[in-house]
């Protein structure tokens, strides 16, 4: 099948690996990739900020570089951008009077997946283990974005594809369908509230005592991570009320097990040890711990598309060694 | 018969603004983000607030969980709703012919204005001057007399009207506002509430932090009133069109105490409550116990239908408020707010009412439906309404979970944009600025492609670390967050670095 990539603005511009993650898992199926060069933003930056006049050239863009390009589906490693094309560009469009546009957009929606979606509901995949040779032998927590669970309705398919990695130690998130907080420019409008829920979503994954908290939205994983580095920096969110200490979960040493303990030490991306400064900062009381202790710290957020690429003769890396991941992203 | 100048259907955004905006307690002066911020940080509000939101929604959840046709009960509820709007001044006439031929009258109010009037009038009519020189009436509890300020303004005319409902009674004595629409004291906790009533109830004695206890005391306070007073205000859940019935709902009493012992009942409703009979009933009174108080069913449900000689109030009032809704329902993006029955879920199950309580909201309705329903009544032009529609993750929810499926979120979406054409500030926000400049560079891949150029650059001069402090708006979110290090290409970049190769060696074979 010839398959249509939608990068999103976040993920072309912050985090690329994200995306060649997903050309990697569906070029291994066996697919063709196209990347619609004019592709920019679905445009809910705009939308959710009230700016419909500034969100309709953007719209326009889209549905431009989708319908210049030749292809079967159209994916996304992103529900939030998914919902958008689908439950506001044709809005925005039929408001701004633009009723070709409108009906553009909703065809190209109609036809646009998110990777779970496409992975599932398209292309039959159930197994990742056996159908994608997904192999991450971590203990990872599950954050569903909302409008994944919301506005796509996506239910178990991700936390079904991430259960199903060879190696995997799958924890639920306690409530997990609790929003993060970052809401786009609802992060800047409202900073505080944002920060409080932000605190309250980095303490339950901390709970699990997992080393990566996963999702389908780098948006959400943006906000996570960068309250997760924050919080493991300095022990606190600066300015937001109410985050009390937390404690690291202590797990037994044997839960770690060896082959673990490989990965664990182990630095992400063989060109990336520079992001990473073992032991120099944060006082935190939260602070990574060794290993050889037996800690395990929620430390580090990565969208699922990684971890479903992730095999064991290419495996995505966790580090650990006292370390923070620089910027809550394996990069 | 008159009809508010209720609106044809339809209507065009140019009209609107000529529909008048309710007035009152609709809202408030402070912008959302002033009031949150004092909120946010007093830990023992949010703890009162969190504890029992969660334990609200848990028990909802449950019962909601019970019923294989829940989304049909929420689909037949919303169907009943909208019918009712579309067709409202043909309902309206309806019940009012037969509200009258039952012996009750209906007063036709515009605004905040008329409707305190009108119910001043009436109580000067029937409640007599007592030795203190004022008179006295007692009410259950009535988000559309909250919403005029009936209250505030009976007292500058000499009437003191006394809260019945318990937690409208702790809200009032504590000379605090409601921060929740069923739960109006959920603020409060225990230990706050034996205070109130320590020092505001003279006959209470020492009182202990049992809620049994707590209950009991103003049980005997409000006993007296009940039995002594001669004129009661209500508001009413649900009016029917083709009986002429109101209804009540509630939980412990006070309302049909309210609603028979008095001679006098005047009722003051919005009139967007009505229903087409009483058959709707099936389906309204199936959501709304679930939705608020996450029981099976309330444990008092009250209707009367006019009077009736020797048995209740002989002196029946209705004062049906427009007080803006005619003005939300000629919006037609956000009109279904109006189909709200009040159950309060939405805020139960909203993260930011979750932290920063009801107050932040600076409004008679907060929370999700609040943040709607205020602007679309009072109109977005209001600047103080400005900050509502963005007090909101846009996380979705309020919609899940609303009995009548209004679709918050959307409606949130549609009166930011209103907000943003509204323009009230010449100067535009650094935020909006970026907007502007991201809208021109993402309207063109190509433009795209230019800015990500920068990103070597931007990589090299943040050393490839992450970012922890930022200056400007930029700063509101490193104020909590850091910033990942930025990649050395974006995906574009590497995508057609890898075609260009990928060409190479196909002509190179
Ligand atoms: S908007 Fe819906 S959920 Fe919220 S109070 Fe009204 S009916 Fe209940």
């Amino acid at each position: 099948m010839k398959i249509a990539l939608f990068a999103t603005c976040i993920v072309d511009a912050m985090y690329p690996e994200v995306a060649q993650a997903t050309v990697t898992i569906l070029r291994r199926l066996g697919h063709e990739i196209v990347f619609p060069s004019g592709q920019t933003c679905c445009g809910q930056m705009h939308i959710n900020s009230g700016k419909f006049a500034q969100a309709e050239p953007v719209i326009a863009a889209h549905a431009r570089a989708f319908s210049d390009t030749d292809w079967d589906v159209a994916v996304a490693p992103a529900a939030s951008c998914v919902a958008s094309l689908g439950h506001q560009q044709p809005m925005v469009a039929r408001r701004m009077g633009n009723d070709a546009l409108a009906a553009e957009a909703a065809d190209i929606a109609g036809q646009t997946y998110e990777l779970s979606q496409l992975l599932t509901d398209v292309l039959g995949i159930t197994d990742a283990a056996a159908d994608l040779g997904s192999y991450f032998p971590h203990r990872v927590t599950y954050h569903p974005s909302c409008h994944g669970m919301r506005l796509l309705r996506l239910g178990d398919r991700q936390s079904d594809l991430l259960r199903s990695v060879e190696g995997i130690d799958y924890v639920d998130l306690p409530l997990a369908d609790a929003c993060c907080g970052f809401g786009g420019t609802f992060s800047v409008k409202n900073p505080e509230v944002s920060s409080a829920m932000l605190a309250d979503k980095i303490r339950t994954v901390h709970s699990t005592g997992a080393e990566v908290c996963t999702g389908g939205d780098a948006s959400c994983l943006l906000h996570m991570g960068g309250g997760l580095s924050r919080f493991q920096r300095t022990g606190s969110f600066e300015g937001t009320p109410d985050v009390t200490a937390v404690h690291v979960r202590q797990t037994s040493s044997t839960d770690v097990g060896d082959d673990n303990v490989d990965h664990l030490t182990a630095v992400v991306g063989a060109d990336d040890d520079d992001h990473l400064t073992p032991g120099e900062k944060g006082t935190s009381p939260a602070e990574p711990s060794r290993i050889q202790s037996g800690f395990r710290v929620g430390q580090s957020a990565v969208h699922l598309a990684r971890i479903l690429a992730s095999t064991k003769e290419d495996p995505l890396r966790v580090q650990s060694e006292g370390a923070t991941v620089s910027g809550g992203s394996l990069r | 018969m008159t009809f508010l100048g209720m609106p044809l259907l339809p209507s065009t955004r140019r009209d609107r603004p000529t529909i008048p905006g309710g007035q009152g307690n609709i809202v408030e002066d402070e912008s959302f983000a002033e009031v949150s911020h004092q909120h946010l940080s007093n830990q023992q509000l949010r703890n009162n607030i969190g504890h029992a939101t969660s334990t609200i929604r848990e028990k909802r959840a449950d019962v909601v969980a019970e019923l294989d046709d829940w989304e049909e009960l929420r689909e037949a509820g919303s169907r009943a709703k909208n019918h009712v709007m579309e067709n409202l001044p043909e309902y309206l006439a309806e019940f009012e012919a037969n509200f009258t031929a039952a012996g009750g009258v209906i007063h036709w109010a515009r605004d905040a204005d008329e409707a305190n009037a009108i119910v001043t009038e009436l109580a000067e009519a029937n409640a007599p001057v007592l030795d203190s020189g004022r008179r006295e009436v007692i009410k259950v509890k009535s988000m559309a007399t909250q919403e005029i300020g009936l209250n505030e303004h009976l007292e500058t005319q000499g009437i003191d009207a006394f809260e019945t409902d318990l937690a409208e009674l702790i809200v009032q004595l504590g000379d605090d506002k409601p921060s929740h629409i069923l739960v109006p004291a959920i603020h409060r906790n225990r230990d706050e509430i034996r205070d109130i009533f320590e020092e505001k109830m003279p006959d209470a004695g020492d009182l202990t932090n049992d809620p049994t206890e707590l209950a009991e005391a103003a049980r005997r306070h409000l006993r007296h009133k009940f039995l002594t007073t001669k004129v009661a205000v209500s508001g009413a859940n649900f009016g029917i069109a083709d009986t002429g019935s109101l209804g009540v709902v509630e939980s412990e009493g006070n309302g049909r105490m309210c609603l028979t012992l008095p001679e006098t009942l005047i009722t003051v409703m919005g009139i967007e409550k009505l229903l087409p009979s009483f058959d709707d009933l099936e389906v309204f009174l199936q959501l709304l116990p679930r939705s608020s108080t996450g029981e099976r069913m309330n444990p008092y449900t009250s209707f009367w239908t006019g009077s009736t000689p020797g048995d209740g109030p002989q002196n029946v009032h209705l004062v049906l408020l427009d007080n803006g809704r005619t003005r939300a329902l000629a919006d037609e993006h956000g009109r279904t707010a109006l189909n709200c029955i009040r159950c309060s879920a939405c805020m139960n199950v909203c993260p930011v009412y979750e932290r920063t309580g009801g107050h932040a909201y600076g409004s008679t309705y907060p929370g999700p439906i609040g943040a709607i329903l205020s602007p679309l009544m009072t109109g977005v032009e209001a600047e103080e309404n400005g900050s509502l529609p963005y007090a909101s993750s846009l996380c979705g929810a309020c919609y899940d979970v609303c009995p009548v499926k209004i679709d918050i979120p959307s409606i949130l979406v549609h009166l930011r944009n209103e907000d943003a054409e509204a323009n009230h500030s010449p100067v535009s926000s650094q935020l909006d600025t970026a907007l502007t400049g991201a809208s021109w560079m993402m309207s063109e891949g190509k433009r795209m492609a230019t800015a990500e150029s920068g990103l070597p650059i931007a990589h090299a001069v943040t050393g490839g670390e992450q970012i922890n402090s930022l200056p400007g708006i930029a700063g509101a979110w490193t104020s909590s967050r850091d910033i990942p290090a930025l990649p050395e290409k974006s995906f574009r970049q590497l995508w057609a670095e890898d075609e260009a190769r990928a060409e190479e060696e196909d002509d190179e074979s």
